[in-house]
């Protein structure tokens, strides 16, 4: 096991779930209750020192019993090391712990997951949708049961005729 | 009649008035203003809603996606192959860069290596990319600010480069030259003459730039001292880039995490000091000078090779196989038809691109399509950090701010 992802098993011993090592990423995956703390020691603690936020994405996997997967990327300036967070969210209930109070740039990242994958953020400040129209209503398109057309909301849309033009 | 009263109102404005006592109070209130979508600086559609303090910017509240196509989406529509033209679409102005962190990436969740020409080949077109992507962001910050005249010099050799392009692979902005496991074509010695006569006559036109701008009062006004960003506060906000850079931070992608051929180039990472619009402007000035000298280095170590990894199942085979053998059409009819199946796992692999770290994060669960791509956009987080670099300017500011990210509404929206 990589040794940063050896320190958070040894830090969070009933937090952690699984590690991966694959082509030079590391990837640890944890429980979702301990995310906010996992990432608080990441950032804070002197041999991790993750200060840079790279991503936050989610991942969709509707067979599995916690549908949903939110993934975060962290790097550290000064170490010049990164690690991939990672956490499961079942389908009833949508929630995960924000990050924007530790990273502030997680703010509109997490904002983009909410609108594209319908996982909410607790204690996020502003939590509205962030590319698709607010009044969009047709769920959230990156799941997999969203067909890559649409749901024909677009059909709906009143344009005006040659002749009133 | 009303109006006319509001008029002629003689308002409590001064205490020591005689009638100070008996007059009404003045009635300030901020206001609410739109900026945007239709407007020139945003460099795309952009909308800002701007509470005012009479012209000083209290809150700003980025409203985006007028350019959202779903390119995620439909990245899980197609195969790897197919998406390479999608990348074009996302920051236009800078197709090669976002094929190239799109290639680098499915290249490491295939673990592919890339032939050594095909590395150089691709680092001399992206640093012309970025030379590209300079300009086109002197031009647009300068006129954003209020001078014309660098808009049409830089657009003068932005220009000899794009034709440069359209040599190299027919296109001059939706270029998709970039391919899985190399480049799609070799460079003619007409296209390296052109290249090395731009190289000698490319330097002395940044000191052009620069007369234009470095003693310009106008410029050194609405530059020094705006949009100021510590590094701490940069970092958090998950800023790359320039925009990054010019608060001191030394973060480079190219030197942290060499890739292709920059670890056999010499090239110094210029890093600003105060954090302001001026050093990032200076930071982006001196790279143009560092991607000349990049380019140079590259076509001098350049040795004859092949551009395209023999990987049958992954890579084309050579259009000159293609039409008198067997099996590399068959190879050829297969990648086009079905494309390649990805082995299952994820990775994330980021590109420094001119705006910054450019990256692809690609979930494969074996098909040979990707199950979920993200793409990183750098215009994306740092306009995270608008409101707060906008609080305090005035309105006129909140342009030259979009300027200094170098923001592009298609990779920002994707």
């Amino acid at each position: 096991m990589h040794p940063l992802a050896r320190r958070i098993q040894e830090t969070f011993p009933t937090g952690f779930v699984s590690a991966t090592e694959w082509r030079g990423d590391v990837a640890v995956t944890v429980t979702r209750d301990k995310v906010h703390e996992v990432a608080q020691f990441l950032r804070d603690d002197p041999s991790m020192d993750f200060d840079y936020i790279v991503h936050v994405s989610s991942v969709d996997w509707p067979d599995d019993e916690e549908r949903f997967e939110v993934v975060w990327e962290f790097y550290s300036i000064r170490k010049r090391h990164r690690i991939r967070l990672k956490t499961r969210v079942p389908e009833s209930d949508c929630v995960v712990d924000s990050l924007t109070d530790l990273w502030r740039g997680a703010n509109f990242m997490e904002r983009e997951v909410y609108d594209m994958m319908g996982i909410r953020f607790r204690n996020h400040p502003d939590l509205r949708r962030i590319l698709l129209p607010d009044d969009f209503n047709e769920g959230y398109p990156l799941r997999k049961d969203f067909p890559l057309r649409g749901k024909g909301w677009r059909d709906t849309f009143e344009f005006l005729d040659e002749q009133s033009r | 009649m009303a109006a006319e009263d509001q008029r002629t109102t003689v308002y409590k404005v001064d205490p020591n008035h005689p009638e100070s006592e008996t007059l009404p109070t003045l009635r300030t209130e901020e206001l609410l203003l739109n900026m945007g979508p239709q407007h020139p600086s945003t460099h795309g559609v952009l909308k800002v809603i701007m509470e005012l303090e009479g012209e000083r910017v209290v809150k700003s509240t980025p409203v985006m996606g007028y350019l959202h196509r779903g390119v995620e989406k439909l990245a899980e529509d197609g195969t790897y192959h197919q998406f390479i033209p999608h990348t074009d679409r996302l920051d236009y102005v800078c197709a090669m860069y976002n094929n190239f962190a799109y290639c680098r990436a499915v290249e490491k969740l295939l673990d592919l290596k890339v032939p050594d020409r095909a590395e150089y080949l691709r680092t001399i077109v992206a640093e012309v990319q970025r030379i590209i992507g300079h300009l086109f962001w002197l031009s647009a910050q300068a006129l954003d600010i209020g001078a014309m005249t660098v808009f049409f010099y830089c657009f003068r050799d932005r220009e000899i480069l794009l034709d440069w392009f359209d040599e190299l692979c027919g296109a001059r902005l939706t270029t998709s030259w970039y391919r899985i496991g190399g480049v799609e074509r070799d460079v003619t010695p007409s296209l390296i003459a052109k290249l090395k006569a731009f190289l000698d006559y490319f330097p002395p036109k940044i000191d052009e730039y620069q007369v234009f701008l470095e003693k310009n009062r106008i410029w050194l006004a609405r530059t020094k001292g705006i949009a100021v960003i510590s590094a701490e506060d940069a970092i958090n906000f998950g800023l790359s880039g320039p925009t990054l850079r010019g608060s001191g931070v030394d973060y480079d992608v190219r030197k942290y995490e060499p890739y292709s051929a920059y670890p056999r180039c010499e090239f110094s990472v210029p890093v600003g000091k105060n954090g302001d619009t001026y050093d990032r402007y200076w930071i982006r000035m001196m790279e143009l000078y560092e991607s000349v000298k990049i380019i140079k280095q590259c076509l001098e170590q350049m040795e004859e090779g092949p551009i395209m990894a023999e990987v049958p199942s992954v890579t084309f085979p050579p259009k000159q196989r293609v039409f008198t053998n067997l099996e590399s059409m068959i190879q050829q009819f297969k990648l086009f038809s079905q494309g390649f199946k990805a082995p299952p796992g994820e990775i994330y692999c980021g590109t420094e691109a001119h705006k910054g770290e450019l990256g692809f994060y690609i979930v494969s669960t074996g098909g040979s399509k990707p199950y979920r791509l993200k793409i990183r956009a750098p215009s994306f987080v740092h306009m995270g950090a608008f409101d707060h670099m906008a609080r305090g300017y005035m309105i006129s500011d909140a342009c030259t701010i979009f300027g200094t990210y170098d923001i592009v509404m298609g990779e920002c929206d994707r």
